[in-house]
């Protein structure tokens, strides 16, 4: 088991998230982050021009088995890339356990629901 | 000045015919008042309250709204009274006495001694009353702009009911009461140009001068947290703003169909050449830069719009826009004080710039008996520079008597802590957003 965390453009959340739905990744949280970098973006206030390093990404984090790993990954690859500089990170770490808080089930198994998917 | 043709009751020629209340003009009237009021809340609430950080915005709101409260009050109990009251012997120049403390013998079927160019049908003394009313509760707020994010609220409260008091009140008397000393010197001043915003940004910029920069602000602009906000704020602003200036001939008649006409003139070249500014030099125009743009051009035209015609509005709108443009983009960064929302830029250095263009303006074509230096009348320049320089002294050093004071007293500027999480969880006991 697998976490797949995922910092990709605000403007690309909904082709990704579309995406994932089409090979079956169907649960995963995401926020919106704040980071810095190297790109500047000019705001101007009353005449006054000035940068903010401010970038704007939305992160996910998507807890996968071992068999959806690589296609989780390039669905992510596919779906979140622009090719212009600013297109985001994906970064793969292992799992310890998991859980499902209402039946108890363990590993793998918390992660589908038996009988909707084998 | 404001008055222009004042004559109090009693001065009245016995052959003249016996003013009375008009209908018409009533009606105008309450509905100006009623705008103005709308400029104090929301319109300048909204539009200072979009272009702090949004740890500041109830402190804003809060500020104007206490205000709309606190100098209303005041103004019944004795400022109408010291400001358009009439005292005895060497006083009655400077400051109006207090027979008319709590309204004290004013009944609801007094016509206002006070009027421009309708001296027989005029409007009740109540709503004159009234609708000067709300020009001293905005006088006090647009020095909000200057001290915004780092005064504290006790502090913002006793020096603005002070400075109400000691400031306001005498000026609006010497420019605006039949015996005020700056009135029989002849300076033009329909609505409120010294009086209001030359009085204002003075009192700003020693604010701004006083209390030092805000804590972490260093030549980068703090962004506005709301920049819709501030747009509804400048939108209600420029409508209130027919009130302010059309209502200021108290009469519904050529003179305030004029007023209105330069006032929306001014205020509409105003915000298109701040546009066109940063859209030239800055490849983008912004929202809070038009915005900005028309409160200045509706600034410098409140002192001339009973004085000028359709050019020389269009002459002090663009004037405008380009002045205070660089004032608050150059001149303020260079100078180094933190001026948070531009109310010296702005008010201020408007203020002073309507105030002389219309000593240039002025037009008989308007006011038969006031002309400018267009129409060889150089001398009405220097009376209204004369009236700004007056003002503008007398509001400084009174705001700096007055920060002394409060600062040595019950302390003015918050806390390190306070100014850095927010002044409307320690001063409110509120966050704007949850």
């Amino acid at each position: 088991m697998k976490k797949i965390e995922a910092i990709i453009r605000k403007s690309k959340f909904d082709e990704v998230k579309g995406a994932l739905k089409e090979i079956g990744i169907e649960f995963f949280s995401y926020w919106d982050v704040r980071g810095e970098g190297k790109s500047r973006q000019e705001r101007v206030y009353r005449g006054r021009v000035f940068d903010t390093s401010v970038i704007e990404r939305t992160m996910l984090s998507i807890i996968v088995r071992e068999k959806n790993v690589n296609k989780t990954i390039d669905c992510l690859m596919d779906s979140a890339r622009t090719g212009e500089i600013g297109d985001g990170k994906i970064f793969v770490s292992p799992i310890e356990k998991a859980y499902r808080i209402r039946t108890g089930e363990e590993g793998d198994q918390s992660l589908f629901i038996k009988g909707e998917e084998e | 000045m404001l008055f222009a043709g004042i004559i109090p009751l009693m001065a009245q020629d016995v052959a003249s015919p016996e003013p009375f209340i008009s209908a018409g003009n009533t009606a105008w009237m309450i509905v100006a008042t009623a705008l103005v009021f709308l400029m104090t809340l929301p319109g300048l609430a909204f539009f200072y309250g979009g272009l702090v950080r949004r740890k500041n915005v109830l402190n804003i709101l809060m500020q104007c709204f206490i205000l709309a409260a606190a100098i209303t009050i005041e103004w019944v109990a004795f400022g109408y009274s010291n400001a358009f009251g009439s005292s005895s012997g060497a006083l009655a120049p400077y400051i109006g006495g207090f027979d008319w403390a709590f309204l004290s013998g004013i009944g609801i079927s007094d016509v206002s001694p006070y009027y421009i160019s309708q001296s027989v049908e005029r409007i009740p003394h109540i709503i004159f009353i009234l609708f000067q009313c709300m020009f001293a509760i905005i006088t006090p707020a647009l020095i909000i702009g200057a001290f915004a994010e780092r005064i504290s609220f006790k502090g913002f409260f006793i020096f603005s009911l002070l400075w109400a008091v000691l400031v306001y009140n005498p000026v609006a008397h010497w420019v605006w009461s039949a015996d005020g000393w700056l009135y029989k010197l002849g300076a033009l001043d329909f609505a409120g140009g010294t009086v209001v915003h030359v009085n204002a940004g003075i009192a700003a910029l020693v604010m701004a001068l006083m209390l030092g920069k805000r804590r972490g602000v260093n030549g980068t602009p703090t962004v506005p947290h709301n920049i819709p906000f501030v747009v509804l704020g400048a939108g209600l602003l420029w409508f209130g703003w027919f009130g302010f200036n059309a209502g200021s001939g108290l009469a519904a008649d050529g003179l305030a169909g004029n007023a209105f006409l330069v006032t929306h003139v001014a205020a509409a070249a105003a915000a298109l050449t701040w546009a066109l500014i940063e859209w030239f030099f800055h490849k983008t125009p912004t929202t809070v830069g038009i915005a900005t743009g028309a409160v200045a051009g509706l600034v410098a035209i409140t002192p001339a719009a009973g004085f000028v015609g359709v050019g020389g509005a269009l002459a002090i709108g663009v004037a405008v826009a380009v002045v205070c443009f660089i004032m608050v983009s150059i001149v303020k960064h260079k100078v180094g004080y933190d001026d948070t929302l531009d109310a010296f830029g702005v008010h201020g250095v408007g203020g002073i710039l309507g105030a002389v263009l219309t000593g240039v303006f002025a037009t008989a074509s308007v006011q038969s008996a006031y002309t400018g230096a267009i129409e060889g009348n150089f001398k009405q320049v220097g009376i209204q520079l004369l009236a700004v320089a007056v003002v503008a002294v007398f509001s400084g050093v009174m705001t700096f008597i007055l920060f002394k004071i409060i600062d040595k007293t019950v302390g003015i500027k918050v806390k390190a802590i306070v100014e850095e999480e927010g002044l409307d969880i320690y001063e409110h006991g509120e966050s704007a957003y949850n």
